[in-house]
């Protein structure tokens, strides 16, 4: 019999397709998992409308959940509540930091990048404060890229939603 | 009531793919690296709404058609996007104005689709809105920087501004169909969000010396499926695999 717990340890090996440190667990973006006899529902959140990593990721959870004989597995997309940045976990973003993305910021709640307000980023490979936005839109949806005015290296901001 | 939501998510999506189509026409021909990066972006964000909306159109509708089926197998006709989305892409100028104008619109609408009775429409209108403030952000930056920057970026963006102000009442339009959806409290009427739209627009505007002309005949006619030539010429790209592949997949 398939437990919950299961489903959960085998979704945590699922790395996100573009930011491979991180799996789509910490990411946010499993938001619930039901089990009814043998009928599993893994209900996700997309992070942007757009992300063409959704599509990769049902196919990893289809292809990853096939370990498990014998159930029927139904993959449900929801908008509500949207998804935010304040979903990635402390440690996710010590991940993100380390493989040289900055993480979103923690005061998400004031969403002041939504505003208009730019707010320094700490550059993930020197520390330092002094970083300059040079595009909200980077390599992938999630990101923005600023460049670090101390060592002068640009650098990838997992940008707040 | 359930063929009025229909049409109205139709219409929805059919601005929505139609301007993100527009969008990813830049796509490797932006102006430079991060620009292009950044339309290609904001083109997939508007993909990701108008698929959702476009989901939820074909279950309302079950009638077995699919979201592709919607977005790639109806003609001019039976699209409903508003004129100002399918006009060809222009300069870059004309291409941020558009946005600044279509952003600031869709801000307003999905802002208060946020609040709808109806919850597919809720949660699809709560998750685009933090996009478009994104996108607003960053259309709004750049009609600064053409209006205020040199005397040929000032001339490029008043031209734009030309040729877009005729087609912004047709965002406006309604639905006769749509004051049931209204009572219901499902979508907002569009008349209310007028005020606010003009007061966002011609406050941008005052900032950087333009002035639109409001004496310019208005056109519309997208509630009607009426729409510039410039509308086939697009879908007759944007269709042309799924029309002589009917079942491709990739
Ligand atoms: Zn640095």
């Amino acid at each position: 019999m398939i437990s919950e717990d299961d489903v959960w340890k085998c979704l945590e090996q699922i790395p996100d397709p573009e930011i491979p440190v991180l799996n789509i667990v910490e990411l946010g973006v499993i938001r619930k998992v039901q089990i009814t006899n043998n009928h599993v529902t893994i209900t996700l959140t997309p992070t942007y409308s757009g992300c063409p990593a959704m599509k990769h990721m049902e196919q990893e959870i289809q292809r990853s959940l096939k370990m498990f004989k014998g159930i029927h597995l139904k993959l449900e997309t929801v908008y509500f509540p949207p998804w935010t940045t304040s979903w990635i976990s402390v440690e996710a973003r010590n991940k993100l930091q380390a493989y040289g993305i900055a993480p979103p910021e923690e005061e998400t709640e004031r969403k002041a990048a939504l505003w208009g307000v730019e707010s320094k980023i700490q550059c993930p490979r020197c520390k330092q404060q002094q970083s300059k936005l040079i595009s909200q839109f980077g390599s992938t949806a999630c990101k923005a890229l600023y460049q670090c005015q101390s060592c002068m290296e640009p650098f990838d901001y997992f940008k707040c939603l | 009531m359930a063929n009025a939501l229909f049409n109205y998510i139709l219409r929805l999506a059919d601005s929505t793919i139609i301007l993100a189509q527009r969008d990813a026409e830049w796509t490797g021909h932006g102006p430079y690296l991060e620009e292009d990066l950044a339309l290609t972006n904001i083109a997939l964000d508007l993909f990701g709404r108008g698929k959702a909306l476009l989901e939820y159109a074909a279950k309302l509708e079950a009638k077995g058609r699919t979201e592709d089926d919607l977005a790639f197998f109806r003609s001019e006709r039976q699209y409903f996007n508003a004129i100002i989305t399918e006009l060809p892409k222009g300069d870059y100028a004309f291409t941020m104005l558009r946005h600044a104008i279509v952003d600031t619109f869709d801000l307003l609408l999905y802002s208060a689709l946020m609040s709808s009775t109806d919850e597919t429409l809720k949660g699809i209108a709560s998750k685009t809105c933090k996009e478009i403030q994104y996108h607003q952000r960053h259309s709004f930056a750049w009609i600064k920087r053409f209006g205020l920057g040199t005397e040929e970026s000032a001339r490029r963006v008043s031209d734009a501004l030309e040729q877009l102000w005729p087609f912004t009442d047709d965002l406006f339009d309604q639905a006769p169909a749509e004051v049931d959806l209204i009572n219901a409290g499902i979508i907002p009427d569009r008349s209310s969000l007028k005020p606010a739209w003009q007061n966002h627009i011609l406050n941008l505007f005052n900032e950087v010396h333009l002035k639109p002309n409001t004496e310019a005949f208005m056109q519309s006619g997208s509630i009607k499926g009426i729409h510039t030539e410039h509308l086939g010429h697009l879908l007759a790209e944007m269709q042309a695999l799924p029309r002589m592949y009917p079942n491709a997949t990739w």
